[in-house]
This record gives structure tokens, sequence and C-alpha cells, in this order.
């Protein structure tokens, strides 16, 4: 596998939320009672007239020029005609051979190295509705067409990521990118960012293209590495062995952690795109543009870059802090009013992000604000709590919401800094350890140590660590 | 341009058409005939014409994302085939 290299190409579909649908003015929702979200336009009745919603448009100008495509001055949209239920009109509308942003990129890190993996188009389409398949043997399926119309946005990269992690990479960083922008969840696992991958493999260096299998039915960006990385196992492996990969539609399979075959490829002519006749043409002026352009938030790289040079911080956690636009706000307005970025960085970074994974929460829910957590920094600055019993106050902070004064002094946490009760505490660990004591003075640092736990220990972690240092080392 | 009658059949299954060998025929014909008109066209020098994306001359026209009323589920279903609670029904497809 060592003299193989892979070629990859993602193609990613974003539902957008926009308050209604494509082309029609119902509610754009998840998970409403069955078929509660439609109307004669989007069930495909006789008649009808579809119209764009301008927001669509607006976000999908938006996406192109974070994504640094081209805008196009004239755009419109094409039928793709298939027969399946979950299409009431039988065609979805589409963008074919004018789709509204081209010949854009986004940069991503792997292994510490930046790499550009550029996009070749961004266009508008609608969704197509679900279908439920009958239990077991059951010989319907039942279609809900809430979902029909809804609007996508079909974003396809060039055949640049070479590896598995490179994939992933590129996923979490236009993930980053629409939410900054704000026109889409992106949450994988409720269908609102939706990924399938072309993939093929070549001897390493020879810029040859060998036939390649699409990948579908990957569920997270780990299901997206992990597919990857078998199908790059596979296809290494049939053409060591004399054979030839086949092009074909594969299908990722969780449990057996391997791909397997779909169905043969449709030719595109078969989906006979032609103009839709019912929407008329989009032309776009520099004007607009420009005001989108202009009302475009601060991107992630650019964020990161400002972080590492107005904060300090490294390009590591400037990058963990930026990933996320909720969590890069948290920071900032923690790091502007308190006098340590970098502390504040290792707070959020560590303690937050830590109780945020292992609570399962989305960053906006969290309690804890930053106010609060600068006040807690500043207790600690004034000695009120120890570094170590500030990690307690910050968990209950996180939980509850509540202000680290007031946990403080519901639980009797004040750090002990009174020299007298501290001086009794010390005597009465040094008169209960001789030998330890005996081991200091005959030169063993770590003795000292275990000394100084003992104190913290009597004092379940609330003494004040330097006047321990100070007043042991006083009486030894 | 004469089509195949194999052509034929794959555009009627395209459009889940089922023809007769009779009708097959018949379209094979009718169809050619629509085609070979459409080569005539394609003679013409459209070089300096710049394509037609829509017969109207109307752009933009956009709606406000403003919510409206949508279909009480009664109207949604009423015409389904078949229904099963508050979903269309329809032959199992995988």
């Amino acid at each position: 596998m060592d003299n193989y290299e892979a070629v990859i190409g993602l193609e990613v579909h974003v539902e957008l939320h926009t308050k209604t649908k494509a082309f029609c003015s119902c509610p754009n929702e998840f998970g409403k009672e069955p078929n509660t979200n439609v109307c004669p336009i989007c069930l495909g009745l006789p008649g009808v007239l579809p119209v764009i919603n301008e927001a669509l448009l607006e976000y999908a100008v938006k996406a192109g020029l974070a994504l640094n495509c081209e805008i196009a001055a004239f755009s419109k949209f094409d039928r793709k005609n298939y027969y399946y239920p979950d299409l009431p009109k039988n065609y979805q509308i589409s963008q074919y051979d004018l789709p509204l942003c081209r010949n854009g990129y986004l940069d991503i890190e792997v292994n510490g190295a930046t790499r550009r993996v550029g996009i070749t188009r961004v266009h508008m389409e609608e969704d197509a509705g679900k279908l439920v398949h009958g239990e077991g043997g059951a010989d319907y399926s039942l279609v809900d067409l809430n979902r029909a119309g809804v609007p996508l946005l079909e974003i396809v990269s060039e055949p640049d990521i070479r590896t598995p992690e490179e994939a992933k990479a590129y996923l979490e960083k236009l993930k980053s990118i629409l939410s900054y922008i704000d026109v889409s969840d992106c949450k994988m696992e409720e269908g609102s960012l939706r990924c399938d991958a072309n993939i093929s493999v070549r001897p390493a260096g020879t810029g040859i293209l060998n036939p390649k299998t699409e990948i579908k039915n990957m569920n997270s960006f780990r299901a997206v590495q992990r597919a990857l990385e078998a199908e790059i196992k596979r296809q290494c492996a049939v053409w060591a062995a004399g054979g030839t990969v086949e092009s074909e539609t594969r299908a990722w399979d969780e449990n057996k952690g391997t791909t397997v075959p779909m169905r043969s490829k449709e030719e595109a002519s078969d989906y006979r795109y032609f103009p839709d006749p019912d929407l008329v043409p989009i032309v776009i002026s520099p004007d607009r543009v420009s005001r989108i352009k202009s009302e475009l938030p601060e991107l992630p790289d650019a964020r990161a870059r400002r972080f590492t040079s107005e904060y300090g911080l490294s390009a590591y956690d400037a990058g963990v802090l930026t990933a996320s636009r909720a969590l890069a706000d948290f920071y900032e307005a923690c790091a502007r009013n308190y006098r340590d970025p970098k502390l504040v960085s290792n707070w959020v970074t560590g303690e937050f992000l830590r109780l945020v994974n292992a609570r399962n929460l989305e960053i906006r829910d969290v309690k804890l604000t930053p106010a609060h957590l600068v006040e807690m920094l500043e207790l600690i600055d004034k000695g009120t709590i120890s570094g170590k019993i500030a990690k307690t106050v910050f968990e209950e902070m996180f939980d509850t919401g509540k202000r680290a004064e007031d946990i403080i002094k519901e639980k009797g946490l004040v750090q002990i800094s009174d020299e007298g009760e501290l001086s009794r505490i010390v005597e009465e660990v040094v008169t209960a350890n001789p030998g330890v004591v005996a081991d200091y003075r005959n030169g063993k640092e770590k003795a000292f140590a275990f000394l100084v736990g003992q104190v913290m220990k009597a004092t379940r972690g609330k003494a004040n660590p330097q006047l321990v240092n100070r007043l042991l080392k006083e009486r030894i | 341009m004469k089509l195949s009658k194999k052509e034929v059949e794959h555009v009627a299954l395209l459009a889940r058409l089922a023809l007769s060998e009779e009708e097959k025929e018949r379209f094979r014909a009718q169809l050619s005939s629509v085609l070979e008109y459409a080569d005539i066209i394609n003679r013409l020098d459209t070089e300096k014409v710049a394509p037609t994306y829509h017969v109207l001359p109307i752009q933009n026209v956009e709606r406000p994302d403003k919510e409206h009323e949508t279909l009480p589920l009664e109207e949604t279903l009423q015409n389904a085939p078949q229904r099963d609670g508050n979903y269309f029904r329809v032959p199992r497809i995988i």
C-alpha cells in the first residue's frame, strides 16, 4: 500500500437553515409531523409556479464568497429528471452547466502543514422527501414530503485530497466556515450535512487517473475517514492482485468496516437535464456581491491569525479556539476582560472543552458565562481560592451557572491563608512524619513535596500553597 | 438521424412507459423525424447568437423568506392511492 497514493474528491450537501423552503413558503423545519410542512408547490401538483427564496440566493452567495469562489453574473436552474418516490415532481430543481459559484478553495492543516483544496463548484438545489421503509418483509415504503423542497447547497471539491485524514480536515474546515457564516447547522447526525466521496488509487507520483468508486452512506466525519481508509486498502489489494477496479457506487458498512457494492452509476445523460422553464435566470450585480461580501463575519483562518498576534496564543490553541464561532466568541469575551489571555486559553481549551464534551453539550447551551469565568480567575489572583480548588469551582459553575463567589461560600472552599491556623497544621504534619522530615534534611527533595501533600490533605486542598511552602521551610 | 429500437426502449424506460411492439415501431419513426428536424436546425450558423436559457425577458424574480399557510393534511393525502396514517404509502423500492 505504501507505493500507492489516493486521489479523493468530496461532494457535500448542506441544508440551509432559511425560514422557508427553496421555492415555496412552507416552513423549513426538522422533526415536524409527517406531511404537514407541505403545499401544492413542494408536492409537485399541476399548475403551480415555484419562485426562489431570496434568502437561499443570499446564503448561497455568502457561502461561495466564504469559500473563495467566483460568483457567476448569470446563473439558472435546471431539472434533473429521475424517478424515485421521495421526489414528487419526478425531477429535482438543481443547477447543471451554469452553477452560481465556481473555482474556490479552502485551506486545511494536517500534521502541521497547510494544504489548499480546490472547490470546483457550489450550486443550489432542493432536497427530496424522506422514505421510511416497512418493517421486516413489508412490501411497502412510506413517504414524508416535509423535507421536499428544503434548500441545499452542493459543494464539490477538486480531487486534491490525498489521505483520509485530509478528507476529515476538509470536512471540519467546511463545517467551521459554514457555521461561521450562519447558513447551516451542519449536523451530520440530523442529515443537514451529507458527504459522498469519489476515490481512486494510483502508483505514487505517476499522475495517472484510475477508475474511481463513489462511496455513500457515511454518517459522521469519523465514518468518512474510516470508509476511505478501508476503500484505499481494498483498491490497492485489487491492483496488487493484477485486477482492475470497477467504476461503481459503493456503500460504507459501519458494522463490517468495509465498503460494499451498491448499484452501477447511472450515466449523467440519463438525468436529461434541461433549463427549468418555471424559474427565470438569476443575474447578480457586482453591487449585490460586494454588499454580501461586506456582511461576511471574520472567518476562522483570519480569526486564528488574529488570536495568535493579539493574544499571543500558539497556532494550535488559536486553531482549536476558532474552529467554532461560539467557542471563539466565548474565549474572546473572557480574554478581553482579563489580564492574561493565555491563561484564559488554557482554561477554555482545557477544562471548558473537557466538560462540554463530557456533558455532550453545544457551546451555546453552556450555562457558564464569560463574565463568571473572569470573576473566578480574579478570585485566584486575589488568593481567595487556590488553582486546584478552582477546578472544582469551575465544574460547579459549568453545571449550575452559579457564580464562583456563591459556590465558594456554599461549599466552604475559601483558601486558608491564616498563618496561625496553617502553622498549627504544619506542626502536626511535621510531628507525625519524623522519618520524612529526616529524609528531607538529608537532601531528599521529594520528601518536601510529600509533606506539602499532607498539609493539603489535612485542609482538603484549601491551604494557600505558597504559604504552606514558606511555613514548612521555616519549620524544618 | 434514425433511432434504433433499443434507443426507443431506453427512452420509454426513462419515462416509465410500457410500449407494445407496434407502438415501439410507431414512436421510432415519429421520434426519428423529430430528431431529423432538429438536425436541420443544427445546421444553422449560431456563432453570433446568444443562447436562449429562457423564453421570457424576465430575470431575478425572488420572494421574501416568509412563511405561508401549509396544506391541511387531509387535502395533502386526498389523492393518494394508498395512505398509512400521516404518510403516503408506495410499493417498496429497496
